[in-house]
């Protein structure tokens, strides 16, 4: 019988210990003693010990990160929890959720005197409620070597996906479903305008395009690069062929990849910081937007992000000389994204999967 | 069918041993309140700002709803594959059931935490393992087109890849039974090796041939433990997702992908609340229809150690049945495992190396969201031990009440522990963001909230496993301990817990399961700042480059490695008095 009550002993202890010691929750409300800003975002942010560690020494602050998800996901929960925010500070909407945000009047405006080193181009809200944090472009990575073992030519533009050689090597991501994939629908809707996207997608349909739910399936599982897939043509993002270069532990020295970067081939993904409604530490929160509109986390943004930095003033590292910047990318206001998003989604689904 | 008449009178004596009726209200409050604060309290508060916004029924984004054949195919679509997948898993573990509960061999133990493994790995990794099998480049398809005659090749179609599942309904399918065979083959299989061989040996010497014995003397047995573990395997593919989507493609739709399309992609909470309802308004009915089912089909049963009930395989035929049940099931669930550490262990350089191994202690980029290895392996034991010891106790004290409920209650209360089961995770979550918002029940980015949501799964497993054993335990054996003077609490401590102890080592282990491969509504809500393995693994397959998904690979097969360590552990407790009795 000693070990029967062993084994329940460990059994109560392990549920006292599960119930037991609760962390503080939310964050203080009094401005005085130790604080915490905490900072909702998605899963893909990433930043520098050193960067967020200089950011709680200036400030005397503790710097708290919830992970909620993709960007739709983290999005929402931010809009479900209005009211008693789950964070001082939002992070990582991005211009095809730009309206959805805004409608949800979920930020507090907030002018930083750093917006003014910022492109006007990448602010897309007069009352600031939102400030350009950085932007990268959604393209089509091509795999060099399977074309060049084949002798054949890579895409350059959209068009040339329509060709008879193009036949069964293209992957695309799901719009209904994921975020490059949207991006990649918006992009073509932009380039054949209202009229001619669909008729695009269907000529793609016939040359055996594969759709995948989202990025992790296309590029692991479909993408011939970096996969046992067979697809050499996939959605991705400008940056990845120079982050194909730098985590290839050297053996790499030039992209194995390439983008195609024709005239509206590309669409320009915008992301977003903004203070949360209701937010007890408004003045930490300011400091943060500065902090990360400021030339020290900007040149952090690059490698952990893969993302271009919003403020000219900052450097590139080295390897982004292989990230290629569209000359042309195709232009859509979030206004019409969010207007049209979901009648674009059941055209393209009506087009590409019926 | 004289036993069963038998039987029904005697089950009815159960309520003998019952509890002062105050002690029971206060049991039955315990899995309740839990049930009330983390299942129906967040689903409610979901609910209401979804269909009563303004405080009153808006139910006009619903209309078009019903008319819409969309949906209706997307139901009937996820209540047939449910059940096809549910069958083909049952034909394909069952077998391998019987060889379990019967035989002694060697290497059974590792096999069996094996056959666990596939079940807490993440689709993304499982992805992979199928594509390097069954992917057009993939091993078959080689081994196929190296048919050295090109006569032979072009004959058969083998002069390109002949295998080409990407996105079709057998790769769902097959998904399926690796990922659900193990609860088959542990349910059904430690229950089986529970009951009385002799028995069927008994029915054998009276002349019925083996085919008869099994139909007729083990089968009605073995029911209740069946249709429990079919039931578990139907809710898990009825609520599929992650196979869906990635395995299956964008042709294929379930409920809960179709919720969370609405709930995530286009933020239509109507009508993921909607498809929610109809969810669990499904697995409430297939409960409701099981739990009636179950009450006519309960037997009691004389239950024997297994050290009686197994030996070596004997006869040539009982040789090769073993050995052909083995061969498939490494087949079928160990290869693609090994695939994944294989590759894990291959840099592109000739021969194998550790580095992406390596690599894993490195924080490069000194990422503020670096974790070393072992704390996350750390952060996963902890919430698994955590969602063990709550699922046991819970469970138990679950089971034990419904186990003497027969009346109208117990039907009622039964179906509804399974419910979370059959609920979509993306509206639990987002009913924790809405629900938890204020102390003392601030638990929205808590760590607290991981294992208290792990639990909601894992309790449905526990209960499902106890059920059966305690409602065939013989009164008899409870009759004479009470009429030897003990108490009730003593004849549950002395009869009842010692013969339910293999069940509850089949629970241990799916709620360790459960927990490892983070199941359920944590995946949506804002996780704290433990990250646990798949959380990391996750990490990895966010961006480009060969190093991050070697690491993917890499974190995959540590997670694999300290899940079968874990299984190997708890089953240890086997040899300790509770297994045995």
């Amino acid at each position: 019988m000693k070990r029967t009550t062993l084994f329940f002993l460990i059994l109560v202890l392990l549920m006292a210990a599960s119930c037991g010691p609760r962390p503080t929750p939310a964050p203080t409300p009094t401005p005085s003693g130790p604080r915490t800003l905490t900072v909702m975002t998605h899963d893909s942010f990433d930043a520098s010990e050193e960067v967020i560690a200089q950011f709680e020494a200036e400030t005397g602050a503790t710097v708290k990160f919830l992970k909620s998800g993709d960007t739709g996901a983290a999005l929402n929960q931010a809009i479900l929890s209005k009211g008693a925010p789950l964070a001082d500070v939002f992070y990582g909407v991005d211009n095809t959720f730009f309206s959805r945000a805004i409608q949800a009047d979920i930020f507090e405006p907030y002018a930083s005197p750093v917006l003014a080193d910022i492109p006007s181009e990448l602010e897309l809200d007069p009352q600031h409620r939102l400030s350009p944090v950085d932007f990268g472009d959604v393209c089509l990575n091509y795999d060099k070597a399977w074309f060049q073992e084949k002798g054949r030519t890579p895409p350059a533009t959209l068009d040339d996906l329509t060709k008879p050689e193009m036949k069964g090597l293209l992957v695309v991501e799901n719009p209904a479903t994921s975020s490059p994939g949207l991006s990649f629908l918006v992009a073509t809707v932009g380039h054949f305008g209202e009229d001619g996207y669909r008729d695009f997608w269907a000529e793609l349909r016939d040359n055996d395009v594969l759709v995948t739910a989202g990025w992790e399936d296309a590029y692991w599982g479909q993408f011939s690069a970096a996969s046992d897939g067979d697809r050499p043509i996939v959605v991705s993002y400008a940056t990845s062929p120079a982050a194909e270069v730098y985590f290839s532990e050297g053996k790499y020295t030039e992209p194995p990849t390439g983008n195609v970067l024709g005239d509206g081939a590309c669409f320009r993904q915008i992301e977003f910081v903004g203070i949360l409604k209701g937010t007890p530490n408004r003045d930490l929160a300011e400091k943060w937007i500065d902090f990360m509109l400021s030339p020290t986390f900007q040149e952090d943004i690059p490698l952990h992000m893969w993302v271009f930095p919003a403020n000219p003033q900052a450097e590139l590292p080295e390897v982004f000389q292989f990230a290629e910047v569209p000359s042309k990318p195709a232009r859509v206001s979030p206004e019409d994204i969010d207007q049209n998003r979901e009648r674009w989604i059941e055209a393209w689904t009506e087009t590409v999967l019926h | 069918m004289e036993t069963r008449g038998q039987g029904d009178k005697e089950r009815g004596r159960i309520h003998l041993v019952s509890l002062p009726p105050l002690l029971r209200v206060f049991l039955y409050l315990i899995p309740l309140t839990f049930l009330a604060l983390f299942y129906f309290y967040p689903l409610f508060s979901i609910f209401r700002l979804s269909l009563a916004p303004e405080g009153q029924l808006a139910l006009t984004a619903l209309r078009g709803l019903v008319s819409t054949p969309y949906y209706v195919r997307t139901l009937w679509f996820t209540l047939w594959q449910a059940a096809f997948s549910t069958l083909l898993t049952l034909l394909a573990a069952l077998p391998a059931a019987y060889v379990f509960a019967r035989y002694q061999f060697r290497g059974k133990s590792l096999l069996q935490a094996l056959t666990t493994i596939p079940f807490i790995l993440q689709t993304m990794v499982v992805a992979a393992a199928f594509t390097s099998l069954l992917g057009h480049r993939g091993w078959v398809n080689k081994i196929l087109m190296a048919i050295p005659s090109a006569t032979l090749r072009a004959g058969l179609g083998f002069d390109r890849p002949p295998i080409n599942l990407v996105h079709t309904l057998v790769i769902i399918l097959l998904a399926h039974v690796f990922y659900n065979y193990t609860i088959i083959l542990r349910m059904v299989g430690g229950f089986w090796a529970n009951l009385n061989p002799q028995l069927e040996a008994a029915a054998r010497t009276l002349g019925a041939s083996p085919w008869r014995a099994f139909w007729e003397v083990t089968l009605p047995l073995l029911r209740p433990a069946l249709i429990a573990a079919s039931l578990l395997v139907f809710l898990f593919d009825f609520t599929s997702f992650g196979v869906i989507l990635i395995l299956g493609g964008p042709r294929y739709a379930t409920l809960e992908v179709e919720i969370y399309r609405q709930a995530v992609n286009l933020f239509n909470l109507p009508v993921a609340a909607a498809l929610s309802l109809l969810q669990i308004g499904c697995t409430f009915g297939l409960m409701v229809t099981y739990t009636r089912l179950q009450k006519r089909i309960t037997v009691p049963l004389q239950l024997r150690p297994r050290q009686i009930t197994a030996r070596r395989p004997r006869t040539r035929g009982e040789r090769w049945l073993v050995g052909i049940n083995v061969t498939a099931m490494i087949l079928l669930l160990v290869v693609p495992l090994l695939s994944l550490a294989e590759r894990s262990l291959s840099t592109g350089q000739p021969g194998y190396s550790l580095a992406y191994y390596r690599e894993l202690s490195v924080n490069r980029q000194s990422s503020i969201f670096f974790v070393p290895p072992l704390l996350a392996v750390r952060n996963s034991l902890i919430f698994a031990g955590a969602t063990v010891g709550l699922a046991l106790t819970l469970g138990l004290i679950s089971a034990w009440l419904l186990a003497r409920q027969q009346g109208r209650l117990g039907r009622l209360l039964d179906p509804v522990f399974m419910l979370p089961l059959g609920t979509s995770a993306v509206t639990l979550g987002f009913g924790y963001i809405v629900a938890l918002a204020r102390p003392p029940l601030n638990l929205r980015a808590s760590p607290v909230l991981v294992p208290l949501a792990h639990t909601l799964v894992a309790l449905p497993f526990v209960v499902r496993s106890l059920l059966p054993v305690i409602r065939g335990i013989h009164p008899h054996l409870r009759e004479a301990a009470r009429v030897l003077g003990a108490s009730s609490w003593r004849v549950w401590w002395e009869v009842d817990l010692p013969i339910v102890g293999r069940a509850l080592l089949v629970g241990a282990v799916f709620a360790f399961t459960v927990s490892l491969g983070e199941f359920g509504a944590t995946v949506f809500v804002a996780r704290p700042q433990m990250p646990t393995m798949p959380v990391v693994i996750y990490r990895f397959l966010g961006q480009p480059g060969a190093i991050n998904y070697g690491q993917a690979l890499a974190m995959s097969t540590l997670l694999m490695i300290v899940c079968a360590v874990g299984f190997l552990a708890i089953e240890r407790f086997r040899y300790g008095e509770i297994g045995e009795f």
